[in-house]
C-alpha cells in the first residue's frame, strides 16, 4: 500500500518521550494492531517510519504528523481508533490518509508559548514583551551543530505573533517557519530571557496547533 | 501532572522514567480501591522495569479486586536533589501520590546494594525510616526478593520480610491487612497474625542476643512467634500468574523485551550460588504453556525481541521443541529469539546456531574456575572439553568474540588455579586458529573475573571471603599471565563486593552502619557513579563494628548464623555436607541425574519432578 500519514496528539505525561523513543513505541503500537511496517532494504533494516517535524521534549502537540508505509491494505477511516487502544496514555491518533503532499511543502507552524510569571503578568511585561518583537532584530545565542554558541537572529523566522495575557500566563499565539530551517517556537521564550532578564518568565510551555503550507492553508 | 513536577522534568535525564502513563499502566478509580500498594523497586527505572518478578507480582496485586499496586522506582541523583529542593515528596507512577500515602509500602530486593536506596526512598517518601517509629498500622513497611532470604540489615527499618518468590505469599498478606484496616487492628496485632502465614517474617518478633566476640548467643521468638519460618514458592508453574500483558515502557529499559520464563530453581547445585539453592526445587512450566505465553507477550507488547529466561535455560526438558515452535512464530514476525545463560555443551552451541539467524553477537561463557579440580570443588559441572568443542562450533560457525567468565577467591583455590585461567584463554585462542573460518576478522577473548562473595543458604555461607589485599595479588597474578593481545582481561572493583560480602551475612548490628552511611550520602550505591566504599568505612568504626568480621572470617558449623530463623528447606546439614565435599573436590550429580536429598522435597510433597 502507498505511504499513509498519520495525524495524533501528544499530550499530557508522554510529552516527556523522546523522539527516538517516539518511534520505538509507534513501531511497537502499529504491530500490537498486527501491522507490519514494510522496511527498509539494505543491510540494517529498518522500518519505514518517519515524523514530519520532530517535536522537542517536553512540548505538547495537536499537530504530529507520522509517515509510515504497510504491506496490504489498511482502512484509513478506522485505523485511529483502532491504534488508540495500544497507545500510551496521551498519544492521541486523530486522522490518517494517503500521504500525497511531500512534507517539503510543509512551510510554517502555528503554536502557542505560555510565558509564565507565579507573580502573574504586568501591564509592564505585555508592552515589553510586545516591543521585543517588533525590533527587526532578535539576537539570541543558538548552539550550533558543532556544538559551538553562535549568535542567531530569529526575527525572519517569526511569520506572525498576538499577544494575550491570560492569568499568570502571557500566551503568545505564533506562526513559526517550521522547516529548512525552522524555528523551536521555545526560542521564543530564550528571547525574553535573554533580551529582557528583568522580564524572564518563571517557566514556559509550547504546545504545536496546526501545520501550514506556503499559501497559508493548512497542511496535510 | 503535579504543576511542581513540571517544572522540574524539563531539567532532569530522561524525564520519561518519572512520569509513568506507559502501554498497559494500571489505574483505578479511587473509590473503588480499599488497599493501595506502593511498590518500590529500590533501583532506576530502567533496571526495575526489567525485572520480571517485579512484574509479576504488580500484575497479581493488581488482580485483586479492590487492591491498587503502583510502582515507584528510586530517582537519579539529579532528579533526588530537584524532588528534595522542591519539596515533592517521592510519589507513585500511576496515580503520582505520594507513598506515604499509601497503605502498603513494598520493596523488592534482589541484591544487597539495594539498601541504601530502600532508606533513600523511604527518607524521600517523607516515612520515618524506623518500623518503631512507624506505630499506626499504614504505612506498613514490607520486603521481599532474593535478597531477603537474610534480612537481617534492614531489621530495624522494615516491617517484615516476605520469604520465598512471592505469588502465594502476597495476596494473602494483603488480605490480612484488608481484614485488619477493616476491623482496625493495632499494627503489634496485625504483625502477630501475619507471622503465621507461611512466609512471613517478622524481625520484631525475634529477640536476638550476642556473644562477647559478636557472634550470635540466641534468637529467641517472642509471643508465640514461629521458631522457624519457611519459604513459599510455586508449586505448580502452570497454574502460576504470567504477565503476559504487561507494561511496556516508553522510553528504553535495559532489558527492552519479552522475557519468557521456563522454569524457576536449578538442577545443577552449583556451590557458591544462593539462587540454585533457594529457588529448590525446579519446577518447569509445559511446553506447551511457554509457547501460549511467549505468543501472546509478543503480540500484545509488540515486542521484536523475546528471551528465554531462567537460571539455567538449557536445563529445560523441551527446550528443542519449544525452540521449534517459537522459531515458526518468531519468523513470521519478525521476532528476534534469544538465549542466554548458555552452557557449553553440543546441544546448547546447536540451538544457538540455529536461533542465531546471521546475528553473531557475542558468545558468554562462565566456567567460573580455571581447574578442572577447583571446578569440581564448586560443582560446577563443565569440562575443558565442553568449553573448547562449543568454542570450535562457535568459531567454524563465524563467530569472533567469546566472553568468558571466572570468579577469583572461591574456597580452596591456589595460584594455579589462577593461572589456570590463562592458560585456558590461551587455548580458547589456539582453538580460534585452529577452526576459525574467516581469520582475517581477527578475534576478541574477554576474560572477566569477580570477587567471589560467599552468600547465605549456600554451601559457602561459612567461608571468609579472601582480604583485599590477597584479592589484588590474585588479579595481578593473572594479569601479568595473561600475555596474548587478543586476550583481554577485565576485573571487578573490589570495594562493591566487599561490601557486598559484608551486607550479604550481615546480622541487626549493621542497621545502624546502614544508617549511618546512608546519613553520610550513600544513596544509590549498586551505581558505582555514586557508591564511595569510604562513607561506609566511617560509618563501621562510628558504631564500633568490624567488617571483616562479616566479610572475612570463617564460621563454625556451630555458630548461629544470623538467619537460621530462615528456612529454604534445604537443610544447614545438606550444606555442611556440600561444603565438605567441595574440599575434597567431589561433585554432586544434578538433581535430575540423582537426587541428593537436599530437603527441598517437602515443597513438592514428596519426591521432586525430574521432568
Ligand atoms: S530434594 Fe533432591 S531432587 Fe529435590 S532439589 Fe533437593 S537434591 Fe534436588
Amino acid at each position: 500500500m502507498a505511504k499513509l500519514r498519520l495525524l495524533f496528539r501528544k499530550e499530557g505525561r508522554t510529552v516527556y518521550i523522546s523522539h527516538l523513543d517516539l518511534l520505538r513505541t509507534f513501531q511497537r503500537v502499529f504491530l500490537r494492531e498486527g501491522l507490519v511496517l514494510r522496511h527498509s532494504q539494505g543491510f540494517h533494516p529498518h522500518p519505514l517510519l518517519s515524523f514530519a517535524l520532530p517535536l522537542p521534549v517536553g512540548q505538547s502537540s495537536d499537530c504530529e504528523l507520522l509517515d509510515f508505509e504497510v504491506d496490504g491494505q489498511v482502512d484509513c477511516a478506522a485505523l485511529p481508533e483502532n491504534l488508540n487502544r495500544f497507545m500510551p496514555e496521551g498519544i492521541v491518533a486523530v486522522d490518517c490518509w494517503e500521504a500525497v503532499r511531500p512534507i517539503r511543502e510543509l512551510d510554517a507552524l502555528r503554536c502557542r508559548v505560555e510565558l509564565i510569571y507565579d507573580g502573574g503578568v504586568t501591564p509592564e511585561t505585555v508592552q515589553a514583551v510586545q516591543d521585543l518583537f517588533a525590533r527587526q532584530e532578535i539576537v539570541i545565542q543558538k548552539r550550533t551543530k558543532r556544538k559551538a554558541m553562535a549568535d542567531v537572529d530569529i526575527r525572519p523566522l517569526i511569520r506572525s505573533l498576538a499577544f494575550a495575557a491570560e492569568g499568570d500566563a502571557l500566551c503568545i499565539d505564533a506562526t513559526v517557519a517550521a522547516q529548512n530551517p525552522g524555528l523551536n517556537p521555545a526560542l521564543l521564550a530564550v528571547a525574553v530571557e535573554t533580551c529582557l532578564p528583568e522580564h524572564a518568565p518563571d517557566f514556559v510551555r509550547v504546545q504545536r496547533l496546526s501545520l501550514m503550507d506556503g499559501q497559508e492553508m493548512p497542511f496535510r | 501532572m503535579d504543576k511542581r513536577l513540571e517544572r522540574i522534568l524539563p531539567r532532569v535525564q530522561k524525564p520519561a522514567r518519572y512520569v509513568g502513563g506507559e502501554y498497559n499502566e494500571i489505574k483505578k478509580d479511587k473509590k473503588d480501591v480499599e488497599l493501595r500498594v506502593a511498590f518500590c523497586f529500590p533501583d532506576t527505572y530502567e533496571i526495575g522495569m526489567s525485572n520480571l518478578g517485579f512484574r509479576i507480582l504488580y500484575g497479581i496485586m493488581n488482580n485483586m479486586p479492590g487492591v491498587w499496586c503502583e510502582r515507584v522506582f528510586a530517582p537519579w541523583g539529579d532528579m533526588e536533589e530537584e524532588l528534595r529542593k522542591a519539596d515533592i515528596p517521592l510519589y507513585a507512577l500511576e496515580s503520582g501520590d505520594p507513598i506515604g500515602d499509601f497503605d502498603v509500602v513494598a520493596f523488592s530486593v534482589g541484591y544487597e546494594m539495594a539498601y541504601p536506596a530502600i532508606l533513600n526512598m523511604l527518607d524521600l517518601g517523607g516515612i520515618p525510616l524506623h518500623a518503631s517509629q512507624r506505630t499506626e498500622l499504614a504505612p506498613l513497611v514490607i520486603a521481599g526478593g532474593t535478597a531477603m532470604y537474610n534480612a537481617e540489615p534492614l531489621a530495624d527499618f522494615i516491617d517484615l520480610a516476605l520469604i520465598g518468590e512471592g505469588e502465594d505469599e502476597v495476596p494473602e498478606l494483603l488480605e490480612l491487612y484488608r481484614r485488619a484496616k477493616r476491623e482496625g487492628w493495632t499494627k503489634s496485632r496485625f504483625l502477630r497474625a501475619a507471622a503465621d502465614i507461611q512466609g512471613v517474617y517478622v524481625p520484631s518478633l525475634y529477640d536476638v542476643t550476642y556473644n562477647d566476640d559478636g557472634t550470635v548467643r540466641a534468637i529467641t521468638p517472642l509471643d508465640g512467634a514461629p521458631a522457624k519460618v519457611y519459604k513459599r514458592v510455586v508449586h505448580d508453574m502452570d497454574k502460576s500468574y504470567f504477565p503476559a500483558k504487561t507494561i511496556v515502557p516508553s522510553t528504553e529499559v535495559v532489558h527492552d523485551r519479552v522475557t519468557l520464563e521456563l522454569f524457576r530453581g536449578c538442577i545443577r547445585g552449583c556451590r557458591f550460588c544462593q539462587a540454585g539453592y533457594v529457588y529448590r526445587p525446579v519446577r518447569c512450566r509445559s511446553r506447551e504453556q511457554a509457547f501460549q505465553y511467549g505468543v501472546e507477550a509478543c503480540k500484545d507488547s509488540g515486542y521484536q525481541e523475546m528471551t528465554l529466561s531462567s537460571l539455567s535455560t538449557s536445563d529445560y526438558p523441551g527446550l528443542v521443541g519449544l525452540c521449534d515452535d517459537l522459531e515458526q512464530f518468531c519468523r513470521e514476525s519478525h521476532v528476534n529469539l534469544s538465549l542466554p545463560s548458555l552452557r557449553a555443551d553440543n546441544f546448547s552451541m546447536d540451538l544457538m546456531q540455529r536461533l542465531q539467524r546471521g546475528r553473531k553477537a557475542g558468545l558468554t561463557f562462565a566456567p567460573e574456575a580455571g581447574t578442572q579440580r577447583l571446578r569440581d570443588a564448586i560443582n560446577k559441572n563443565l569440562t575443558e572439553e565442553d568449553l573448547h568443542q562449543s568454542l570450535r562450533t562457535a568459531f567454524s560457525g563465524g563467530w569472533n568474540a567469546v566472553k568468558l567468565y571466572f570468579m577469583l577467591g572461591l574456597p580452596t583455590e591456589t595460584d594455579e588455579d589462577v593461572l589456570a585461567i590463562a592458560e585456558m584463554a590461551n587455548h580458547a585462542l589456539h582453538t580460534w586458529r585452529e577452526s576459525a573460518t574467516n581469520k582475517n576478522r581477527g578475534v576478541r577473548i574477554t576474560v572477566s573475573t569477580s570477587w567471589f562473595v560467599p552468600k547465605p543458604f549456600t554451601a559457602f555461607q561459612w567461608e571468609g571471603q579472601i582480604t583485599r589485599e590477597e584479592y589484588e595479588r590474585r588479579v595481578k597474578l593473572l594479569r601479568n599471565a595473561i600475555t596474548a593481545k587478543a586476550v583481554t582481561y577485565n576485573w571487578h572493583d573490589g570495594d562493591t563486593s566487599f561490601l557486598e560480602a559484608v551486607l550479604a551475612r550481615g546480622d541487626r548490628r549493621l542497621g545502624k552502619v546502614l544508617e549511618l552511611a546512608f546519613r553520610k550520602g550513600a544513596h544509590l550505591d549498586a551505581w558505582s557513579e555514586y557508591f564511595d566504599l569510604s562513607r561506609w568505612e566511617e560509618a563501621f568504626a562510628e558504631c564500633g563494628l568490624d567488617p571483616a568480621f562479616y566479610a572475612n572470617r570463617v564460621r563454625s558449623q556451630e555458630e548461629i548464623l544470623p538467619w537460621s530463623v530462615i528456612s529454604c528447606y534445604v537443610s544447614d546439614k545438606y550444606l555442611w555436607h556440600q561444603r565438605e565435599l567441595a574440599y575434597q573436590s567431589v561433585p554432586t550429580p544434578d538433581c535430575r541425574t540423582q537426587c541428593s536429598g537436599c530437603g527441598a522435597n517437602v515443597v513438592e510433597g514428596g519426591e521432586c519432578s525430574r521432568g
